[in-house]
């Protein structure tokens, strides 16, 4: 007899076993980070990583949030999640402002010496910040911006990623659109903000989700670059737990520490999550 | 290229100056510095610098440590970039064939992009454990004692574990675009002319998938060498002697801990020149991708 539903195979099971296993190992160090934030940390010393709940969450976290910590004990993670989100918007917003203007000038101008602005813009996307970073530290720190934001932000932005992605869009941005607006008189500028910046709403989006999220994430430069505790950002700050935590004497703060690091990596998930056919386009589209 | 719209002289001059001067001193500036201060010996006292010519790189050369870093190096990014791809690659497949619970699978397995590596350090930190970490509790059932942070092969291993873990979404997400975009009528006629799943996948959606597979190839050794510093800095905990290191890493250690300014400089001049060819790697794959597309 003929059925209009689709049996269940063997291999759909073996499938969606897979997909599953798949998703608990991405859940699972984060599940245990979220069970030890709910414990006290005698009962964490003693008797080993717990796998269920218990009732301390809300004072662990708001230890984390609230109890002044590091070596100068003038930082509490308040204070270093506002500056994760300065360093995450600020270097989000730069990176989109500067590309957007140098890939409108490279577009959509005549311009004697574009070929050469090209290469010397597009050269940066092959040497990361790792490669040149100690040179990079001595000239910040020569231009006296060590221990400030623009110093945590600026050096940031010396790359092109943006820009390129941003060139490649204009590029597919029919020409009609251009030669409609020269016609109606338009300037340079009303046309970028009247047509080109209203076109790319999306593109922008997905780039600042790409951007906020490896702006907040970063680690080797703000850990050379701030040493003032008061600019530390959140994942600057895991490195000062870390230490705490396994280097102390005493019984480790394991239930603060962790809860610290949920709140270092909550933010950017959420936004990922929340925004994935964005961010998941920006992505793709923006490494073609 | 578009043909010119505006033949306004200073505003295209205007508009690119903010993005040129930053690049002109944050990236000019230091990759020239770092080629510069490779041909010099620093004094350890910080009083002034004397010509060496390439002492720094013979220096390196036959450095053992070196060596041995270079080593752990390969070996790390060969084992990460493999085994991260084929997990995403098993995924992405079985993400792109269930029907029911696609979109959910998506988000749960691709979230952990957003984690920072050291982030993702502490966690395996957590996991690895010498006194409460569960992982580290499972090895003891077998009789194993698994000491990370003081034997080296222990803390490679998780290292290894956390760099695969991390890797993981950024390698499906590409995968499973790519696998969305082969066109429904040749997997259909794929299908008519080949009952064999497994037959199908190697013969018809390998292929098409391969030029994704390359550009995620790069950009996984890229993820392995560099992106990997917070993992690294959080697993050996301050204690890099003894603990399995990458080249960056070490860049990292001998410029800022041991003041070693040229044979830091050097080094990064090494790893330089191994970005370009990877780069110029990817280029070529890229202009291969066009043509099959």
């Amino acid at each position: 007899m003929k059925t209009n539903k689709r049996p269940i195979r063997p291999s759909d099971v073996i499938d969606h076993l897979i997909l599953v296993l798949g998703a608990l190992l991405m859940l699972f160090p984060v599940y245990l980070a979220l069970t030890t934030t709910s414990h006290d940390n005698v009962l964490l010393s003693k008797e080993g990583l717990q796998f269920w709940f218990g009732d301390q969450m809300g004072q662990n976290f708001r230890a984390a949030m609230f109890d002044k910590g590091g070596f100068s004990e003038q930082i509490d993670g308040t204070a270093m999640l506002i500056n994760s989100l300065i360093l995450g918007v600020g270097f989000a917003v730069g990176k989109i402002a500067l590309s957007m203007a140098a890939a409108y000038a490279i577009v959509y101008f005549r311009l004697r010496f574009a070929t050469f602005a090209f290469w010397v813009i597009f050269t940066t996307i092959l040497l990361p910040l790792e490669v040149r970073i100690l040179p990079s530290y001595e000239v910040v720190t020569g231009l006296g911006m060590a221990n400030t934001y623009s110093g945590l932000i600026v050096p940031l932005l010396a790359s092109a990623t943006g820009t390129f992605f941003f060139r490649q869009f204009f590029l597919s941005v029919p020409e009609e659109l251009v030669e409609a607006a020269r016609i109606d008189g338009a300037g340079p500028g009303k046309f970028f903000v009247d047509i080109l910046v209203p076109l790319s709403r999306t593109m922008i989006a997905a780039i600042f989700i790409i951007m906020f999220v490896y702006g907040w994430n970063q680690y080797l430069w703000p850990t050379l670059i701030t040493t003032d505790e008061s600019l530390f950002t959140l994942v600057r700050g895991i490195k000062q737990i870390t230490q705490s935590v396994f280097e102390g004497n005493q019984i480790p703060e394991y239930g603060q520490a962790w809860a610290l690091a949920i709140i270092a990596m909550l933010p950017p998930v959420l936004i990922v999550i929340f925004f994935q056919s964005w961010f998941v386009k920006g992505l793709v589209e923006s490494e073609k | 290229m578009k043909r010119a719209a505006f033949s306004q002289p200073l505003m295209p001059v205007a508009l690119l100056m903010p993005q040129l001067i930053i690049i002109a001193v944050f990236f000019y500036w230091p990759a020239w510095e770092a080629v510069y201060s490779s041909f010099f010996l620093q004094d350890p006292f910080g009083f002034g610098a004397s010509y060496v010519g390439a002492d720094n790189y013979t220096r390196l050369a036959r450095s053992t440590e070196y060596g041995k870093v270079a080593g752990f190096t390969l070996f790390f990014t060969l084992v990460v970039t493999f085994l991260s791809l084929g997990i995403a690659l098993l995924l992405a497949v079985k993400a792109d064939k269930v029907i029911r619970g696609a979109k959910t699978y998506r988000t749960l397995l691709m979230w952990v992009y957003a984690v920072a590596p050291p982030v993702a350090g502490f966690l395996g930190s957590l996991l690895f454990n010498q006194n409460i970490g569960p992982i580290t509790d499972l090895f003891a059932f077998f009789g194993y004692d698994l000491q990370i942070g003081l034997n080296y092969n222990d803390t490679a291993f998780a290292m290894i574990t956390v760099s695969v873990w991390k890797q993981i979404p950024v390698n499906f997400i590409f995968l499973l675009s790519g696998l969305q975009s082969i066109p429904v009528s040749v997997r259909e006629a794929a299908l008519i002319d080949n009952q064999s799943g497994v037959r199908r996948f190697w013969d018809i959606t390998f292929p098409l998938l391969a030029p994704t597979a390359f550009f995620l190839l790069i950009i996984n050794i890229t993820y392995a060498l560099f992106d990997t510093f917070g993992i690294i800095d959080i697993m050996v905990k301050g204690n890099p002697a003894s603990n399995p290191i990458t080249l960056v890493y070490k860049v990292y250690t001998d410029g800022f801990r041991g003041n070693d300014l040229g044979g830091s400089s050097a080094q990064s001049v090494v790893l330089m020149v191994l970005v370009l060819l990877l780069t110029i790697m990817q280029f070529r794959m890229l202009e291969r991708r066009i043509h099959y597309t």
